[in-house]
């Protein structure tokens, strides 16, 4: 077929004659080159001196002189201090015992501190109750040192001196007095004794004070139900370890339900032990981080839930409702009745939906259970805020009844529903003050904006939880011109005294009781001794008419459209830190994406809506846009996410993302979910439109299921845990030797190493006690210095989190259900065939199973990574860590090739002092954070978890030092730390006694991919479901 | 430097046999014989437990002493009873109320005198004695003659040395020269042609030289190589600065505090006994001393004749003393702090690269290794200076042949006694610990 066909270039060439086409042949180019733009100017061409030659003589020499230059070292200076305090070492850390009272977070913490710089955040183990830092609080450290903090305080936009603020403060203050005119605090949650003493203090000196606390998510619901039935406005606290059988109506309560800090207490009874471990079903709309660690989910919207929660009270009293439900559902329910009938004590009913009745029938049934998970007594202040006062305060301020408005903590033009209001009565207020670390979106409205101290700045106290008392102290000396909001108070009270004295003049009257207040201070926590509790037998318990809430319940109907629940998410809490770079980055657990948040869709409601998830080219996730209606308030240009498990007819949104005032450009990602927060109530009804265009996530995880490989989370379930041999559970891989099948662990193709002298490391993962909740990555990102990339960079999957938290799906309805299909495969084609069965496991369940598994570097013993280094910048140590020289590497990236783990992560870039990155490594503040023991990796090298070893040479060291013996417990790695979940375990094998020694003799341990021999010293326990049915 | 060190002794025992010879014939030929007490003990006494706080004719913490016991008297009408009890419990007579007790507590910002209830009433004399007429100081000129001599007598030896042989070479040059000179002459004389001898050498060595391909070319490939040898050798050394001695702010002499006053470096250093940084000492701790040592008498004979040409004059050292006070805000009239201070920028002299982690802690309290093997003689330094090469091979080569120091640590009972029968050596180094492992510094 020789070629006689014409191409034609375009159609002006059917015209022989036409000009272009003539001008076409002659030129290569269709545009002129301009020449002429850069040598037309013959004059000045030939004027010039510089000829081609000379231009090569510049270069070279400037070339030279710059390598010659790069030979000669830079004078570094070292500057002492002219007076040394007596307790900072250069280069050795210390410790201070605080607390995180944010209004949204309340955990009692240590700080680590270097230089006088904290650094980090880690638990404090000597708290009883919110001793575990989440992945917000442990990130919170990087908050202190962002480069858009307030610097001073301000008004209209302009800098000005706290003296100043202060006369105009008082002056108005003192002229409103007797006018009848109110003063507004518009406050968080402190849960503070001494700040409740101090705002008691002001409103008595200035008199019409109306304290109002507000939270930015509100736990009105549970509050009021609380209050009517107890008589204090508190939260009841629980202690899920103590449950055996956990039923939930949409609690999150390994998040933020409540105030959060549950996850170390459920852990506990996750663990099987004696061959008991605890039931726990979830009735959810939303696929939450509690849900995907249920052992039984059952998705319901939001009034599905109120119907399912009034029929377990009807049928745990022997009566019944009214009401409609879905057949699976009211098995569930049944299913669950029968459960807590065994042994009603060990049971626990909790619920986060936003509904007076719910909550107060929750509390009946954990009070008649007589569930010893359930404390009443003792309840939780943390959060305290009344969404009736606050309607209150904004129609006084719409009023004009309001002369001053003072706010702190809180930011009521991005948090509330009805902002436009609050807008409104602002302009009628006379003095508008807010306190705040950032300018935010209501500093625009406020002329005053006091610049606030960060909690690592402040004193302070708390009461977490009745007859738990914490304090606040600061790590450092405020960094720039701040104050924080009860030191501006005692101010304006013409107190000469500082809050630190208030507190401790408090303490010693009200807290202490003969308590020692130095020790307090260092231990951060208080408990005064039982006997000074006030525990006069039993609460009053008012007669709250159950059975009216009971049946309203059972008669909620939806109200036609989708039923939307908002909710927050692990990584952005209420938005307060989502400036904060680290907790931008941190995938949410459940979606795996950073960066972003999205309404979560049932894969029913997308398709029948023609919404869609798709992966581009590049890997990527990309989704619709949806335009979402809550009473005709309208959010357009929502990303949309198909989850699966969601709930059909239900979807989710997530509060905290959206800001744009006072923001880093990078940061402002996400809608703002609050003005769809109507009334305060999480569900709203909505209607949801596909809108043009696709969304680019940053996705972190793009393949959802384990395509039943069920050698990578190995399960079983408690029945078959309890009654089989662990060889049947937990399979030791086979593999061919000499035609003959044996354990995998047995054959080697390397000599092995005496590992038997010295420490060797191992890390135990307990894939029952993980709930995935992430605090670990955000604590190793903190100490390792890990890199920010920035969304576009995690969208190209050049994340660089050593510690990722893998979460999986299960395209049956369990994952026994996958493996088991895939070892059904017969053939190509057909029913059974791999080829179409494939492709179906790689789609997840509409309500399937959840899986987490935290993977770092396995630091295997036999690491396929070390052979193919070239340049052997990586090796392995004695003490059984996989090490990485950076400076040795040269970047082929061979060994990220060979690693069958994907732990490896390349530096694409020079991520520090690059303002191409503009997150906290490229200015003077951010770098502050930095741990000065790790090396800052640069530009063309791997990277990767170290475990720690910069830590376990410190303990090691120490215990030289001391000349003494390393005791168990010692060794720990940042992640192992930050897991209060006591999912991971530390610590050195050799040592006999250890627990982690102990953990691997276990019969539930496994490694990773054991049948490829690489010989991991990180191990993980086999996950035990606890499907029985009663 | 040796030399250097040479001429301190012979002065100091100059110096010494001076003061000797002085405070004998002091006493000898008597002055306050009816005083009691013994000046030569006073002055010990004096250095060892009040020097801290006071000098003779000058206000530190305490006031000025000299002639303490007649100013009293005079001024006061207080008699030696009120000294003994004074030096032996301050604090009390103040709480007796004793007028001019309170006077002087008020006046020295209320700061309590050390009591020394050890001091017997005769050491107290002595004291006394040596602050009523202290053996007077050397006399500088006579000691500036002594050192000079010492000096020349030392430096004549070298010098006449170097002389002599060039003379001698000198003379042996001419000789030769005289020697070839009558040869010829004699040559001439015999009718010896000496210019045919020279045509007949043929061809110049360096044409022969050119000629010879294979000469050529194995010069080349020397020349090539030597090349490479040495431009690898300057290659090798950039970031390496071994020898660094920067100029810093203040000229701190570490010959004076290390060496000459043998002040333990872990002193001033003393994060380096628990962290990983040797730390730069903070100006209090400077303070500790200076607020008593005022000015630098160290040379008592007077600076030599090197220091000099360096300018290390005793004026120098103390104008060295006067920036650290204005540094560290000290007003050397009042005794006081004014609180204004300006933190010294030293410049860094061992730098180690980001990448490598060193511990000071693990090498000076675990192994015990002393300063000097890293540092250098740092008592011998009045500059100081890098004096390791700090290259990762240094660092390695130690770590080969340095013993692991495992006596009384219970930490290392257990690894060392079975790896040591793994190796089958009765000590093991630091790299058969599992010092060599990359992991172990760079992380």
């Amino acid at each position: 077929m020789a070629s006689n066909k014409k191409y034609w270039k375009s159609e002006a060439e059917l015209n022989p004659n036409d000009s272009i086409v003539e001008a076409l042949r002659q030129n290569e180019f269709v545009e002129e080159i301009p020449v002429d733009e850069f040598l037309g100017d013959k004059e000045n061409l030939s004027s010039t001196s510089t000829n081609r030659r000379d231009f090569l003589k510049y270069v070279g020499f400037s070339t030279a002189a710059a390598s010659l230059a790069a030979c000669e070292g830079p004078v570094k200076k070292s500057i002492p201090y002219v007076v040394q305090p007596e307790r900072i070492i250069p280069g050795v850390a210390n410790y201070y015992a605080t607390t995180i009272a944010n209004g949204f977070d309340f955990a009692s913490i240590l700080v680590k501190t270097r230089e006088g710089r904290p650094i980090k955040i880690e638990n404090n183990t000597d708290a009883k109750v919110n001793g575990g830092a989440n992945a917000r609080v442990q990130g919170s450290v990087l908050s202190l040192y962002d480069s858009t903090r307030l610097q001073g305080p301000m008004k209209d936009g302009e800098p000005i001196e706290w003296d100043s603020l202060d006369a105009d403060v008082k002056a108005k203050l003192n002229a409103l007095k007797g006018t009848g005119k109110q003063i507004a605090l518009l406050t968080q949650t402190y849960a503070s004794p001494s700040t409740s003493k101090l705002i008691a203090e002001f409103s008595e000196m200035y008199g019409a004070v109306n304290h109002v606390v507000y939270d930015a998510i509100s736990e009105d619901a549970a509050l009021s139900a609380f209050e009517a039935r107890y008589g204090e406005r508190a939260l009841a606290d629980y202690d899920f370890g103590k449950a055996d059988v956990i039923v939930s109506f949409g609690a999150d309560f390994l998040g933020d339900w409540q105030g959060g800090g549950y996850g170390s207490g459920y852990s506990k009874g996750r663990v099987p032990k004696d061959g008991k471990m605890s039931k726990h079903v979830q009735f959810e709309a939303n696929m939450s981080l509690t849900g995907a660690n249920a052992d039984k989910r059952v998705p319901l919207t939001p009034m599905q839930q109120k119907v399912a929660l009034a029929k377990l009270y009807a049928k745990l009293n022997g009566s019944s409702v009214g009401g409609e439900i879905p057949e699976y559902a009211q098995q569930a329910i049944d299913g669950v009745v029968a459960e807590i009938e065994k042994n009603k004590g060990a049971a626990v009913v909790v619920t986060g939906l936003q509904d007076v009745n719910a909550q107060a029938v929750v509390l009946a049934i954990n009070e008649s259970l007589g569930s010893k998970a359930f404390d009443a007594k003792a309840p939780k202040y943390v959060r305290q805020g009344s969404v009736e006062s606050l309607d209150a305060l904004v129609a006084d301020m719409k009023a004009g009844r309001v002369g001053a408005l003072i706010m702190d903590g809180v930011n009521p033009m991005y948090t509330l529903p009805n902002a436009a209001d609050f807008a409104e009565g602002l302009s009628k207020v006379d003095l508008s003050v807010t306190f705040t670390a950032n300018w935010n979106e209501t500093c625009e409205s406020v002329p005053y904006a006091a610049a606030a101290n960060h909690y690592l700045e402040s004193w302070g106290d708390t009461q977490i939880k009745k007859g738990h008392y914490g304090l606040i102290q600061p790590t450092i000396k405020e960094l720039f011109d701040t104050r924080q909001f009860q030191s501006a108070l005692l101010a304006w009270m013409d107190s000469d005294k500082g809050y630190y004295d208030y507190i401790k003049e408090t303490w010693n009257t009200e807290v202490l009781s003969g308590g020692d207040w130095n020790q307090a201070l260092h231990d951060g926590v208080y408990v005064p001794v039982a006997d000074t509790i006030d525990d006069s037998g039993e609460t009053d318990v008012s007669v709250v008419d159950v059975s009216s809430a009971v049946n309203s319940l059972s008669k909620s109907v939806s109200g036609g459209g989708l039923e939307l629940t908002l909710y927050s998410k692990v990584g952005m809490g209420d938005g307060q830190q989502a400036g904060n770079p680290w907790l931008q980055e941190f995938p949410d657990p459940i979606s795996r994406v950073s960066w972003d948040n999205y309404v979560t869709v049932s894969k029913a409601d997308a398709a029948n809506l023609g919404l869609i998830n798709e992966h581009a080219a590049n890997g990527g996730l990309d989704g619709s846009y949806a335009k979402l209606t809550v009473n005709g308030v309208t959010l357009d240009g929502v990303p949309v996410l198909i989850q699966p498990g969601q709930a059909p007819g239900s979807i989710g949104l997530s509060f905290g993302y959206g800001r744009t005032v006072g923001m880093k450009e990078e940061m402002k990602t996400g809608v703002n979910a609050y003005p769809l927060y109507q009334g305060f109530n999480n569900v709203q009804s909505v209607t949801l439109e596909k809108s043009a265009g696709m969304h680019e996530f940053a996705c972190i995880q793009l393949h959802n299921t384990l395509m039943g490989r069920g050698d990578i989370i190995k399960e079983t379930t408690l029945e078959i845990f309890n009654t089989k041999d662990h060889a049947e559970w937990n399979e030791v891989p086979m593999v061919s030797l000499n035609h003959q099948e044996v354990e995998a662990t047995s054959v080697d193709l390397w000599d092995s190493f005496d590992r038997s002298i010295g420490h060797h490391f191992n890390l135990s993962i307990d894939l029952n006690a993980c709930t995935g909740c992430g605090a670990c990555v955000v604590a190793c990102s903190a100490e390792n210095n890990v890199p920010v990339v920035g969304k576009e960079e995690v969208r190209r999957s050049r994340d660089m989190h050593w510690l990722r938290i893998d979460r999986y799906y299960s395209s049956e309805d369990t994952f026994e259900a996958d493996n088991t299909k895939k070892e059904e495969f017969d053939g190509l084609s057909g029913e059974k065939g791999s080829l179409g069965g494939f492709g179906e496991l790689e789609g997840p369940a509409a309500n399937p199973q959840v899986a987490f598994q935290p993977v770092m570097c396995q630091h295997c013993n036999h690491a396929p990574c070390e052979t193919v280094c070239p340049v052997a910048a990586t090796s392995h140590g004695r003490q059984g860590q996989n090490q990485m020289a950076y400076n040795r590497c040269v970047g082929t990236r061979y060994c990220a090739n060979n690693c069958p783990y994907k732990v490896r992560r390349f530096n694409w870039f020079l991520y520090n002092n690059n303002d191409e990155f503009d997150f906290h490594m490229n200015n003077d503040l951010g770098k502050m954070v930095i741990n000065p023991d790790v090396t800052v990796r640069s530009r063309g090298v791997i990277e990767k978890c170290s475990m720690c070893i910069q830590k376990t040479q410190k303990t090691i060291l120490d215990a030289k030092r001391d000349g003494r013996v390393i005791k168990d417990g010692e060794f720990q790695t940042a992640c192992s730390m930050a897991c209060d979940n006591g999912a991971m375990v530390f610590g050195d094998v050799n040592d006999k006694e250890s627990k982690v020694a102990e953990l691997k003799q276990s019969d539930r341990m496994y490694h990773l991919l054991e049948h490829i021999g690489t010989k991991p010293n990180v191990f993980y326990h086999v996950k035990v479901r606890n499907n029985n049915e009663a | 430097m040796k030399k250097v060190t040479y001429r301190n002794q012979i002065s100091r025992v100059f110096g010494f046999s001076l003061v000797v010879f002085l405070l004998f014939s002091g006493t000898v030929f008597g002055q306050d014989e009816a005083a009691g007490g013994d000046p030569v003990k006073g002055k010990a006494l004096f250095n060892q437990n009040c020097a801290a706080c006071h000098a003779l004719n000058r206000k530190m913490t305490g006031p000025a002493l000299a002639n303490v016991e007649s100013r009293l008297s005079e001024d006061e009408g207080l008699d030696r009873e009120w000294i003994y009890a004074w030096v032996k419990n301050s604090s009390g007579v103040i709480k007796s109320g004793d007028a001019y007790a309170n006077k002087v507590f008020g006046e020295y910002n209320q700061a309590l005198m050390t009591p020394f209830p050890t001091l017997s009433n005769t050491d107290i004399d002595d004291i006394l004695a040596y602050t009523a007429a202290p053996p007077p100081a050397p006399v500088v000129a006579e000691t500036a003659v002594a050192e000079e001599v010492s000096g020349a007598s030392s430096g004549i030896s070298n010098e006449l040395i170097l002389g002599a042989l060039v003379i001698i070479f000198g003379l042996l040059v001419m000789m030769l020269v005289l020697v070839q000179r009558t040869l010829k002459r004699i040559a001439v004389a015999n009718g010896l042609d000496l210019e045919r001898e020279k045509a007949e050498k043929g061809l110049p060595l360096w044409k022969a030289f050119a000629q010879n391909q294979f000469l050529v070319l194995v010069t080349v490939v020397l020349l090539l190589l030597s090349g490479a040898y040495f431009a690898y050798g300057w290659l090798m050394q950039v970031g390496i600065d071994q020898g660094y001695m920067p100029i810093q702010e203040i000229h701190y002499s570490h010959k004076i505090h290390a060496g000459d006053n043998k002040i333990d470096c872990k002193y001033c250093h003393s994060s380096a006994r628990t962290s990983k940084h040797s730390g730069i000492p903070s100006l209090n701790v400077c303070m500790n001393c200076h607020k008593s040592i005022y000015e630098y008498k160290g040379n008592a004979e007077g600076p030599s004749k090197e220091d000099l040409a360096n300018g290390y004059t005793n004026e120098f050292y103390t104008g060295e003393i006067k920036k650290l006070y204005k540094a560290v805000g000290w007003d050397e009239e009042n005794q006081s702090y004014t609180g204004e201070s300006k933190p010294v920028e030293w410049v860094r002299i061992h730098n180690l690269p980001d990448l490598v982690y060193f511990n000071h802690s693990q090498h000076v309290s675990v192994a015990g290794i002393e300063c000097q093997t890293c540092h250098g003689p740092v008592e011998e330094m009045e500059i100081m200076y890098q004096y390791a090469p700090l290259t990762m091979g240094w660092c390695i080569n130690c770590h080969r042949e340095t013993n692991v120091k495992v006596e009384d640590n219970e930490y290392y009972a257990k690894i060392h006694e079975e790896l040591s029968k793994k190796y089958g050596v009765e000590e093991l180094t630091a790299a058969q610990m599992g010092g060599l492992e990359c992991g172990k510094c760079h992380y």
